[in-house]
């Protein structure tokens, strides 16, 4: 089975995760931009993150055999600082159109400040403007308030549901997203939010539709494998295959699909492209051992 | 370095109006006068960045006599493999006025490598032979040279007359060591021959033993640049090569010792008549050792 895990950060991960990651079948990831575990002080150190998720990241994961994503954004936590703020806006226009963004994220609320309020707002009109999808990060505290004020912002704003994709959902929100027709993201965390056990029975109870899971892994304790941990432990509960297929692969391809720069060919046909363009020459596909690879990109 | 600039974007028009369907070419003329005409450059950077959605990623067909043309506006310039994305960038890079003046020029090109992603960069390498102030991209072709990516480092290093052009010997002898490194092929790198030197040649030796040492493959184009340089220690080297039954090693022994007028090289070449005359005759080359040896890989 093939898995999309649609959230991820994999600047904070190592090369064993992107290994086992491969080897449990996961062919994309998306990384949405996010902080970094304490705030960033100069828009100089936003670019060159930036930079490295349409660069560096996503040639890392290429050698991998894993097709990288990203989204694009100012976070909430970020938006407080409102001097610096101002100047990371003006560098996003100078993203959004790159290969392999396939959105504006992950953008919202933290703490559900003034700050955050407006460059949510600033920033789904961007994604109006370059016609691109929104992945929202709902905060940890004061949930369901903050999840309900995202969805009523966007519709504010004229914003296609269909088009938005609401992340970090649990048992209290999941009904009202689905609802208002939003894309459903779960974050399985281990031992936090919403573990894979729970996962199975929210499945049980509101089907697949719209629905999709991710890790959310990053420099926390988290688990890079836990889309393909769930998709094992609904196919062992009886959860339909078509079920798990659109939670953990489809729903995420057809939502950041949308973009125009996400399609099933970018990994059916990676083969002969990365050959060409990546691996040419290189000694990672003689025999298929691709770990050897590591050999000559990561190291000096 | 005589450019002609005019007969170029001429030329790549062609070139692109060859890979892609009418509408899409002519799509991409009116952006492409757009952004030229706009003194404000966000219309020029977010043309640069969206190319690729406009006239997608075919290969372009360079045919020979098209080529040569080409080559008569810029010695060295070949575009052959590109995908048409990457030949749209460089035409926009080409249209850069240098009228701005230099210091807004060179920022203008800066800032774009400096939110580059990886096709990006390869399209901003790409065109090095072609930039105005072209002594001005000295240090940014030896960034291109750290990266670790090997379709950038392709882009500075492999049929790209820039670095032959513009670098100082020590860049230069860092993009042919990191080449072989990162197993990129020696024999694309544009003027290899002209630019060996004792100090390339040292380092070389160097870096063979290294690998020796570790017990690891040594590619034979190693020594494409070590044989005008051989004397006493480096035909230690050669004589190594010679041991044992691996072909690609006794012909770039072969080669080397044909590039030297050391004696024990001479010597070489008269304990092998027929490899020997290969070479003299050119049915054995440093490119076909190349080309062979790129498809072991």
């Amino acid at each position: 089975m093939k898995f999309i895990d649609p959230h991820v950060h994999m600047v904070s991960r190592t090369t064993d995760d992107y290994e086992a990651m491969q080897k449990a079948g996961v062919v994309a990831v998306i990384e949405p931009a996010f902080w970094l575990g304490q705030p960033r002080t100069a828009a100089g150190s936003f670019k060159d993150y930036y930079s490295s998720l349409v660069g560096w990241e996503r040639f890392r994961a290429s050698q991998f055999g894993i097709k990288h994503y990203c989204t694009i954004g100012l976070n909430s936590k970020e938006a407080n600082n409102e001097p610096l703020a101002e100047q990371v806006m003006d560098l996003l226009p100078l993203y959004i159109f790159k290969e392999g963004v396939v959105g504006i994220g992950e953008i919202g609320y933290d703490d559900q400040t003034a700050a955050e309020d407006k460059y949510f707002r600033a920033q789904i009109e961007l994604a109006r403007e370059a016609g691109l999808p929104i992945q929202i990060h709902t905060p940890h505290r004061d949930k369901k308030k903050g999840t309900i004020r995202s969805m009523d912002v966007c519709e504010e704003h004229g914003v296609d549901p269909s088009t938005v994709i609401v992340d970090h959902n649990n048992e209290e929100t999941v009904e009202e997203v689905l609802n208002r027709g939003y894309w459903t993201a779960f974050t399985i965390y281990p031992n936090t939010k919403m573990g894979n056990e729970r996962m199975v029975e929210i499945v049980r109870q509101y089907g697949a539709e719209r629905i999709m899971i991710n890790s959310a892994a990053d420099w926390g304790v988290s688990d890079p494998l836990s889309v393909p941990k769930t998709a094992a432990l609904m196919l062992e509960r009886g959860i339909p295959q078509e079920q798990v297929e659109l939670v953990c692969y489809k729903n995420a391809l057809e939502a950041f699909g949308q973009s125009g720069q996400m399609k099933e060919e970018d990994w059916a046909d990676a083969e002969g492209v990365d050959q060409t363009q990546l691996f040419h020459g290189n000694s990672v596909l003689r025999g298929g051992q691709q770990a050897k690879t590591g050999d000559n990109i990561i190291k000096n | 370095m005589e450019i002609n600039r005019d007969e170029l974007k001429a030329q790549f028009s062609i070139l692109i109006g060859q890979s892609v369907d009418e509408k899409v070419l002519s799509g991409f003329e009116v952006k492409l006068k757009e952004a030229v005409e706009t003194p404000a450059k966000l219309k020029f950077n977010l043309l640069f960045s969206s190319i690729p959605r406009q006239v997608g990623r075919n290969t372009v067909h360079v045919p020979a006599e098209q080529l040569s043309v080409l080559q008569d506006c810029r010695k060295g310039f070949d575009p052959s493999g590109w995908t048409v994305d990457r030949l749209c960038r460089v035409q926009l890079l080409l249209h850069l006025d240098p009228a701005i003046g230099k210091e807004e020029y060179l920022a203008r090109v800066e800032e774009l490598f400096s939110v580059a992603e990886v096709n990006e960069q390869v399209a901003l390498y790409s065109a090095l032979p072609l930039y105005h102030f072209p002594e001005e991209f000295r240090f940014r072709t030896t960034e291109g040279i750290r990266t670790n990516m090997t379709s950038v480092f392709d882009a500075v290093a492999l049929n790209n007359p820039y670095p032959f052009d513009y670098l100082e010997e020590a860049a230069w002898n860092q993009m042919v060591l990191k080449a072989l490194f990162m197993q990129r092929p020696v024999y694309r790198i544009y003027g290899i021959d002209q630019r060996a030197n004792q100090a390339l040649a040292r380092i070389l030796s160097d870096y063979a033993h290294e690998r020796w040492a570790a017990g690891r493959a040594v590619s034979p184009e190693l020594w494409r640049c070590v044989g005008p340089f051989i004397d006493e220690k480096l035909f230690e080297d050669i004589n190594r090569l010679l041991k044992g039954n691996d072909p690609f090693k006794e012909e770039a022994a072969v080669l080397a010792c044909y590039d030297s007028d050391f004696a024990g090289a001479k010597q070489v070449l008269a304990d092998r008549p027929r490899l020997a005359e290969m070479a003299r005759s050119g049915e054995l080359n440093w490119n076909a050792l190349g080309k062979d040896y790129e498809k072991e890989l």
